[in-house]
């Protein structure tokens, strides 16, 4: 923002601004000088935004109705589909908003992988990012406690006992954890605050990873480093404001067929079921968005490798920067890694799939293989292909292909010559 | 002059920093200690279960401390099956007759030591339990034979008040 000299035109907001430069931040975020190739994958920033505004919304007006109580929360929950005005509504936009919020991570983190977002000089907005994915995690695994019902009390069983395969002081650690020797009322009272609490840690580093990114600014289909502004980028409004504002509608509808036409369909009938400690599911499956997780954690018959092995598989996406030693951010111009980066898409979507799947038999086999791919992609092949990889020539400029039509150099600048 | 001012200075800096660490660990424990088991989750020690109706080869599920308790009534099978096991077949090596003092009743908590799950009665590969979750064979003693679980299913301090009543806890 110091390259910023911005004076408001009005008396007041000039009084204004020279004792709270608010408006030239605005002004800062309306400038903000983009690249001008940025397809519609760059649209899920502003998506997930409106995902993370619609859960603290929704989800402060279910806690006016809920209560965290292990006697009354299946209850009331149930009050608020029957009772409460619209509450069905709200709570399906919030149950299904969970979902969504990880469909639009997902995509956004896959679109980094793809064109190297990661990389030098966005080590940080990547690792801040991770931060945030992994107090999703956290929001969405207590968030489906509280309906307490047999998912939620279950699925609450099974993580929180993760944390005693750590040597000699996990045991202690899960009682600390339940407030009790089993997942029960104390428990459920903790999650409800700190499910309250995360949105709003999550909220604070949404304007630190916004914050890292405006730094050095967007990275961009072609990945090369551009100069700002130039005739390279656009002033992000209204190009970009109006593209994102787009996407989200599309994104919207998908949202609202959920809410409106399937609104259970993502979820698990057996949380219909009050809570009951006596009596396990015959089928523990957590949601959807963690199940790639859940097959790396099965496919380890040893239990505190089985942890160490689910835990390491979303850290290792921190220290990926380093891991990947291509100096080509764009997949574009890496003949190579675009291939291994489709395999790993299939890999992830595997596990997902033998996630859901019961642990014995040849879901096991595959969600081994998987798992080991998994790694192999991030420990062997991400290393090694910076080195032995041959990339395409990269372009100088963004509008050196635009122009040429097509983002591959080669082709464009034959192109141009064939044109001539 | 300069340097004893510097004294000074150092002095009431490690003070400081010293007294503020003391003050924030003395207030940051009762926050974490608030976390773990309070008086009356403890007060909620001991149960007493009436047995009397039991008949050998069932299996009553009781709840105590929010965790199910299985009390077995081995049929004689069972027993010796459980008792002719070898040591070093064993995971997590444990003698029958050290779990189940009177060889007819099995008493242990309900709960797979793997992640929490509730094992099913007479089912799996060694006749004993088998835990839906992720898939753990325990045998008639409860013991772990195979699977992601690491130990066997946990003996609680149990006795019999009379012939027909258990106390646990």
């Amino acid at each position: 923002m110091s390259d910023h000299d911005y004076r408001p035109k009005s008396k007041v907001g000039q009084w204004f601004n020279d004792r709270l430069p608010l408006l030239t931040l605005a002004n800062h975020l309306t400038d903000y000088p983009t690249p001008k190739n940025l397809n519609y994958w760059w649209t899920f920033g502003g998506i997930l935004t409106f995902c993370l505004i619609t859960q603290i919304v929704t989800g402060l007006t279910l806690a006016m109705h809920y209560i965290a109580h292990a006697d009354m929360a299946f209850e009331s929950v149930e009050h608020i589909m029957r009772d409460v005005n619209y509450g069905w509504l709200i709570r399906y936009i919030h149950a299904n908003g969970a979902s969504m919020f990880f469909l639009a991570v997902y995509i956004h983190i896959f679109r980094s992988l793809f064109y190297g977002s990661y990389k030098a000089p966005r080590e940080i907005i990547w690792i801040i990012g991770i931060i945030i994915y992994l107090l999703m995690m956290a929001a969405a695994f207590m968030g489906y406690v509280l309906p307490w019902g047999q998912m939620s009390f279950w699925g609450a069983t099974v993580i929180t006992n993760l944390f005693s395969a750590i040597p000699l002081v996990g045991e202690g650690i899960v009682t600390w954890l339940w407030g009790g020797y089993s997942v029960d009322n104390p428990t459920l009272t903790r999650f409800f605050t700190l499910h309250y609490l995360i949105p709003f840690l999550i909220l604070g580093l949404v304007v630190l990873h916004i914050w890292a990114l405006h730094v050095p600014g967007n990275n961009n289909p072609v990945g090369i480093d551009i100069k700002k502004p130039s005739k390279d980028t656009v002033p992000f409004h209204p190009y970009i404001v109006i593209k994102d504002g787009f996407a989200l509608l599309m994104f919207m509808i998908v949202f609202a067929f959920f809410v409106f036409y399937a609104p259970n369909i993502l979820g698990h009938a057996d949380n219909y079921i009050e809570a009951n400690p006596m009596v396990t599911p015959a089928h523990i499956v957590p949601e959807w968005y963690l199940l790639p997780f859940y097959a790396i954690l099965r496919s380890v018959p040893d239990k505190l490798l089985g942890v160490v092995a689910m835990l390491s598989a979303i850290l290792i996406l921190a220290v990926l920067p380093w891991l990947d030693t291509s100096k080509i951010r764009s997949a574009v111009f890496r003949p190579l890694y675009r291939q291994f980066y489709w395999i790993l898409v299939a890999d992830v979507l595997i596990l997902g799939y033998v996630g859901a799947m019961p642990a014995e038999g040849l879901y096991l086999l595959i969600a081994r293989v998987a798992t080991a791919y998994y790694f192999l992609h991030f420990l062997v092949i991400l290393p090694v292909l910076g080195f032995k990889e041959k990339t395409l020539p990269v372009p100088l400029s963004i509008t050196e292909p635009v122009l040429g039509g097509s983002p591959n150099l080669a082709a464009a600048r034959n192109r141009e010559s064939k044109i001539e | 002059m300069s340097e004893k001012k510097t004294k000074r200075r150092d002095f009431l800096f490690t003070a400081t920093t010293a007294v503020g660490a003391v003050g924030a660990a003395a207030v940051v424990w009762p926050m974490i200690d608030q976390m773990n088991p309070d008086a009356s989750v403890k007060a909620l020690a001991s149960t007493e279960v009436d047995v009397s109706a039991l008949t050998p080869g069932n299996t009553l599920t009781v709840l105590w401390r929010g965790k199910p308790v299985f009390i077995r009534r081995r049929t004689q099978e069972e027993i010796d099956e459980a008792r002719s096991v070898k040591m070093e077949d064993l995971i997590h090596p444990e003698k029958d007759e050290d779990r189940a003092k009177n060889p007819e009743w099995l008493v242990m908590l309900g709960v797979c030591t793997h992640l929490g799950c509730v094992p099913l009665n007479d089912k799996g590969d060694y006749n004993g339990w088998f835990c839906p979750c992720h898939g753990s064979h325990y045998d008639t003693s409860g013991r772990i034979r195979k699977g992601p679980a690491p130990w066997n299913m946990e003996v609680p301090k149990y006795e019999f008040v009379d012939a027909n009543t258990i106390k646990i806890g």
